[in-house]
C-alpha cells in the first residue's frame, strides 16, 4: 500500500527528525516542500496544455498547427515562452498602475489555488479538507475578480466593456454552478472531495447525469471559452479584459485560461467520473494519478470540441440560458433528487441507480419538450416583421419632422 | 486535519509567487524603452476620447442582485445536504419548500422583467 510520493515524504521526514529538527519544523517544511512540487508540477503541465490546444485546435480547423520545432512541434510552447519574456512590457497611460500589475498574478494564482484540494489518488493529495467544495467555488470566484481588476485598471473601454460582460456572465452561472455541485454533495453526503470521490460506487455519472452536463456548461461559462466568451470577444470589443497587457503579463492570462479549464475537467472527473477509481487503484495508488489525468484530459477534449464547433452567443442570449434554463431545470433536478434520495432509503445500489438515471432520463425528455414549443415561439417572435423594417421613407420624413 | 490547513495556508502564500516570479524575469531581461506615444490606450482607429471610467448600464447591477439572493439562499442547503443521512423526511420536506420558495422568488424576478437583458 506504498506510493512513491508518500515514501519519499516519509523518508525526508525520518532524515529531518534524525537530524534533530522537532516534528512540526520537519511538517512544515515538508508542506512547502509539497506546495513547490505541485505547483511545479502544474506548471510544467500548463506548458503542454499550450501545445496540446494549438494542436487540436489546428485540426479542428483543418490545419496542421506547429510543426517546425522539435518532434510534432513540442518546443513550440518553450518558443513562445521566450518570446513572451523578452517582449517589452508596456503600461498605458493612465492605467491603475498596482492594480494593473497584480491582475495577471490573480489570474493564475487563484487557478493554482484550486488544485490544493483535489486528490490525485488514494494516499496522495494536498488537502483533504471538509469544506473543499465551497474552497473551491471561492477560489474560483476569485480568479473572476482578476480579470474584473484588469479590465477596470487598464483605461481601455473595450477592457471595461469586457470586465463588465464577465461580472454579468460570472454571477449568472455562479448559480446553476453551485446547484449542481450542491448534488454531488448530496449524494456523497460530505463537502470533501475525497470522500465523494470514496463515495462514488457507481461513478455519478450515471446517478446523476444532468447534474454533470450542467456543470460542465457553467464551468466553460465561468472559464469564458467559447460560445461563452463574449468577455473577450475578438471581434466586437478586440480582445477584452487583457487588451492592453503585453509580453509575460498577457502570457499569465493565457496560460491561466488553459490551466483553468484543466482544473475544471479535473473537477469534474473528480466528482462526477469517479475521480482516481479505476482497476488495481487499492494495490498501485500511484496509478490514481493516471486514472484523473486521463479522465480530466478526457473532459479537456470535450471542452475543446465545444469551444471550436459553437459560435459565440449574444449577452442576452447568454444570461437567459443561465437564468431562464439553467437555473431552474438545476433547481428541479436538485428537488427530485433530494426526494428520490430520501425516498430510496435502503434500496440496493442497483436499484437506486437504475432510478436515478430514469428520472434524468424523464426531465432531459421533458425539458427538450418545453424547448421545442420555446423555439417555434422565438422563431416566431424574430421572424415579425419589424418597425425599423417596415418603415418608409414618407414614415422616416414624418419622423424627423420635414413635409 | 490541521496539517491540510497548513497546506492550504501555504498554497495560499506561494501560489502568487510562481506567476511573480514569471513576472519579474521580463523587468531583467525585456527592453524597456516607454514613450507618449507607444503608451496611447488603444482604440479602434481613432484617439481616445473622453473619461474611461463611464457610467454603466444599471443591468449588471440588477443582475448581480438577483446573483446575491440566490447564492446566499443555496449556501444554505450545503449543510442540509452533508447531514441528509440524519435528516428525517420532515427536515427533506422542509429543505424541499426552501428550494420551492427559491423558485417561487426566481418566478418573481422573471414575471418582473429583471432578467430581460434591455
Amino acid at each position: 500500500m506504498g506510493d512513491p510520493i508518500n515514501l519519499i515524504g516519509d523518508w525526508l521526514r525520518n532524515l529531518m527528525t534524525g537530524w534533530g529538527l522537532p516534528e512540526n519544523l520537519a511538517t512544515f517544511i515538508l508542506t512547502v516542500m509539497g506546495v513547490v512540487v505541485m505547483a511545479s508540477f502544474l506548471l510544467i503541465l500548463d506548458i503542454a496544455l499550450v501545445w496540446l490546444e494549438r494542436k487540436v485546435v489546428a485540426r479542428f480547423q483543418d490545419r496542421i498547427g506547429p510543426n517546425r520545432l522539435g518532434p510534432f512541434g513540442i518546443i513550440q510552447p518553450f518558443a513562445d515562452i521566450i518570446k513572451l519574456l523578452i517582449k517589452e512590457d508596456i503600461t498605458p497611460q493612465g492605467a491603475d498602475r498596482i492594480i494593473y500589475n497584480i491582475a495577471p498574478l490573480f489570474a493564475l494564482a487563484t487557478v493554482l489555488m484550486m488544485w490544493a484540494v483535489i486528490p490525485f489518488a488514494p494516499t496522495i493529495l494536498g488537502a483533504d479538507v471538509n469544506v473543499a467544495v465551497l474552497y473551491i467555488v471561492a477560489t474560483g470566484a476569485v480568479g473572476t475578480l482578476g480579470v474584473i481588476m484588469a479590465g477596470w485598471a487598464s483605461n481601455n473601454k473595450y477592457a471595461l466593456l469586457g470586465a463588465f460582460r464577465t461580472v454579468a456572465q460570472m454571477v449568472s452561472y455562479e448559480v446553476p454552478m453551485v446547484i449542481a455541485l450542491l448534488i454531488p454533495v448530496l449524494l456523497a453526503r460530505s463537502m470533501g472531495l475525497q470522500a465523494i470521490v470514496d463515495a462514488q460506487q457507481p461513478w455519478f455519472i450515471l446517478v446523476a447525469p444532468l447534474a454533470a452536463a450542467i456543470f460542465l456548461v457553467t464551468s466553460i461559462a465561468e472559464l469564458g471559452r467559447a460560445p461563452f466568451d463574449i468577455n473577450e470577444a475578438e471581434s466586437e470589443i478586440v480582445a477584452g479584459f487583457h487588451i492592453e497587457y503585453t509580453g509575460m503579463k498577457f502570457g499569465l492570462f493565457y496560460a491561466g485560461e488553459l490551466l483553468h479549464a484543466l482544473t475544471v475537467s479535473a473537477l469534474v472527473a473528480t466528482l462526477f467520473l469517479g475521480g482516481w477509481r479505476g482497476p488495481f487503484v487499492d494495490q498501485v495508488p500511484i496509478l490514481g494519478v493516471f486514472y484523473l489525468f486521463v479522465k480530466a484530459f478526457l473532459i479537456y477534449y470535450v471542452i475543446m470540441w465545444i469551444r471550436y464547433s459553437f459560435p459565440r452567443l449574444r449577452i442576452d442570449q447568454m444570461l437567459g440560458f443561465s437564468w431562464k434554463f439553467l437555473t431552474p431545470l438545476a433547481l428541479v433536478l436538485l428537488i427530485l433528487t433530494a426526494i428520490l434520495d430520501k425516498a430510496m432509503e435502503g434500496a440496493t445500489p442497483l436499484v437506486y441507480t437504475l432510478v436515478m438515471l430514469g428520472m434524468n432520463i424523464l426531465l432531459v425528455w421533458a425539458t427538450v419538450q418545453v424547448l421545442r414549443t420555446y423555439a417555434r415561439v422565438e422563431r416566431r417572435r424574430v421572424a415579425e416583421r419589424r418597425p425599423v423594417a417596415t418603415a418608409t421613407e414618407a414614415d422616416f420624413k414624418e419622423l424627423i419632422g420635414q413635409e | 486535519m490541521q496539517n491540510d490547513w497548513l497546506f492550504i495556508g501555504i498554497f495560499l502564500i506561494l501560489a502568487p509567487v510562481f506567476p511573480g516570479l514569471a513576472l519579474l524575469i521580463p523587468r531583467l531581461i525585456a527592453p524597456k524603452k516607454p514613450n507618449p506615444l507607444k503608451s496611447q490606450t488603444y482604440e479602434c482607429g481613432i484617439e481616445t476620447y473622453g473619461d474611461t471610467w463611464v457610467q454603466f448600464k444599471a443591468q449588471y447591477y440588477i443582475f448581480a442582485l438577483a446573483f446575491l439572493i440566490f447564492d446566499v439562499e443555496i449556501v444554505f442547503l450545503y449543510p442540509w445536504a452533508v447531514a441528509f443521512d440524519q435528516l428525517p423526511l420532515f427536515a427533506v420536506m422542509e429543505g424541499v419548500i426552501f428550494i420551492l420558495i427559491l423558485v417561487v422568488g426566481l418566478l418573481y424576478a422573471w414575471r418582473k422583467g429583471i432578467l430581460e437583458w434591455v
